[in-house]
């Protein structure tokens, strides 16, 4: 399967999902992490193509999801000040803080600034030595790497006006955290491919252990996600529980040693709030306290700013895979991209937001047998 | 997409052909091209990447290397889930240099700096 017509090919797809109904004996509940996998799987109609009985569920892996509302609050105090340039990736400009938005506050002039790489922060600190900038450093562990060398070489270079808005959030702990809650359905994982293209899976093998449940490295094409499928429903069927690898072609059990190196260096584990479920132990980053100088939440004083989360939508219960957005009856009504409700909405690669984008909401009713077939598959080649 | 503007997804990594390498103050910095769009990377997470070679770039640094075919393949699969709006992000401009570059010292003590495997 070397190229793309390969990778889509509608018969191949036929194949896969006629062996998992070969393989299944019984239902089974699997959870994708990442929201790149949730964002393919929708777009391709995959949850419809597989056999009654296998349930993909949405998980917690959006990080502009589930950055909780305090932060997101810290951060447009900070981005307020005069003194204050303030970056970010595009996608967390819009999303609502209790007041407002980065727009909002780039259009009362406000200098907010949309970067592509955390390194940009360097050179507008270097072009404007009287301002501080200050960059919302949010993200899973495939974006660690690259906040942890702005902050690296900001220290290194001597760069003093350069600071980051940590929420760093990990995916480990919070499988863990799922698979606690009494309340789980969740049976195997398909895991998140480019998390582990960073961090590798090494430390998933303890859960898998630990939780007796299968957890599948899993990519984002629709082979991909149906081979993981495969692969899950396999081990589930045997009562194997181990970790498997279906993106090796990009990944391995070890990871980017460099990047894991550098991250180390600059962070340490802490507890972290997420948002709709609520403070996880030991499931982000912080700054280590000798890059205090480039902390922004201890320069600002914003520590205090603390905000409770309206319970205006069942976000929470999504992100821990317990519900789906059907069943809000806020969505695609009083819930849509243009006017978020909550976390699941507020961001593109949200399951919400993947469920709306891709017409979701207008097919409510609809048979889901009705709506997608082997063909959708051949057809997106 | 659609009403959303300028996109960074952040679970998703773009792969582009290093069309260019350079040393930018101790960075090993590269262009790299994604289809029509050339855009900077940083090569430090994955230093013995030639000329030529496939990488995949997150927020503007490689994680990994892949080869062509893979490359083109996911390349498509990200363009067909409308996830290369990250490569639309404005570039930002930087003052001439003048200072020396300085060493890259995280890289010392044994690491072999790239895990990234094909």
């Amino acid at each position: 399967m070397k190229y793309l017509d390969e990778y889509r090919d509608g018969d191949v797809a036929a194949k896969i999902v006629a062996e998992i109904r070969r393989v299944q004996t019984r239902p089974w509940v699997l959870m994708e992490v990442c929201g790149g996998q949730t964002h393919s799987i929708v777009k391709h109609g995959i949850d419809h193509l597989l056999p009654e009985g296998i349930e993909l569920v949405h998980g917690p892996g959006c990080p502009v999801c589930v950055t909780p509302l305090e932060m997101i609050d810290k951060a447009h105090a900070i981005a307020q000040r005069k003194d204050v340039i303030f970056c970010s990736f595009g996608d967390m400009l819009r999303v609502p803080g209790s007041n407002g938005d980065l727009f909002t506050i780039k259009s009362q002039g406000g200098d907010v600034r949309i970067v592509y790489s955390p390194l940009d922060c360097l050179k507008i600190a270097r072009t404007n030595p009287a301002k501080q900038v200050v960059f919302f450093a949010i993200g899973f562990e495939t974006t660690a790497p690259a906040n942890a060398m702005l902050v690296w070489r900001a220290r290194e270079e001597g760069v003093k006006n350069v600071s980051i808005l940590v929420s760093h959030v990990l995916v480990p702990p919070a499988i863990a955290s799922i698979l606690q809650s009494p309340l789980n359905r969740v049976q195997g994982f398909l895991g998140p491919g480019h998390v582990c293209a960073v961090m590798g899976y090494r430390e998933y093998e303890p859960l898998s252990a630990r939780f007796k449940v299968p957890i599948v490295i899993t990519g984002f094409e629709p082979l991909d996600i149906l081979q993981g499928t495969l692969m899950t429903i396999r081990q589930l069927e045997e009562g194997r529980a181990v970790v498997e690898n279906e993106y090796s072609r990009i990944l391995n059990r070890d990871g980017n040693i460099g990047a894991q190196k550098l991250v180390a260096n600059v962070f340490e584990i802490s507890d972290r709030k997420w948002r709709g479920v609520g403070t996880i132990p030991k499931s982000g980053y912080k700054l280590r306290w000798e890059f205090r100088d480039h902390d922004a939440e201890r320069l600002f004083d914003v520590k205090h700013i603390d905000t409770k989360e309206p319970e205006a939508c069942i976000s929470g219960q999504i992100l821990r895979g317990l519900k789906k957005p059907h069943d809000c009856p806020a969505f695609g009504t009083g819930c849509t991209p243009q006017k978020p409700l909550g976390a699941t909405m507020v961001s593109a690669e949200g399951a919400c937001a993947a469920y709306y984008a891709y017409g979701r909401h207008l097919e409510q009713h609809r048979e889901a047998t009705q709506y997608v077939s082997v063909e959708s598959v051949r057809g997106a080649a | 997409m659609n009403c959303y503007v300028e996109e960074t997804n952040m679970c998703l990594a773009i792969p582009g052909k290093v069309v260019e390498t350079y040393d930018q103050r101790g960075l090993r910095m590269a262009k790299v091209q994604f289809g029509g769009i050339v855009r900077e990377a940083c090569l430090e997470y994955v230093p013995d990447t030639q000329l030529g070679e496939y990488v995949l770039v997150h927020v503007g640094f490689a994680i990994s290397r892949v080869d062509e075919a893979e490359a083109e393949r996911t390349y498509q699969a990200l363009k067909d889930l409308d996830q290369l709006t990250e490569l639309e992000s404005p570039v930002v401009e930087e003052i001439p240099e003048t200072d020396k570059p300085s060493s890259p010292a995280w890289m010392k003590g044994g690491t072999n700096g790239g895990g990234d495997r094909q």
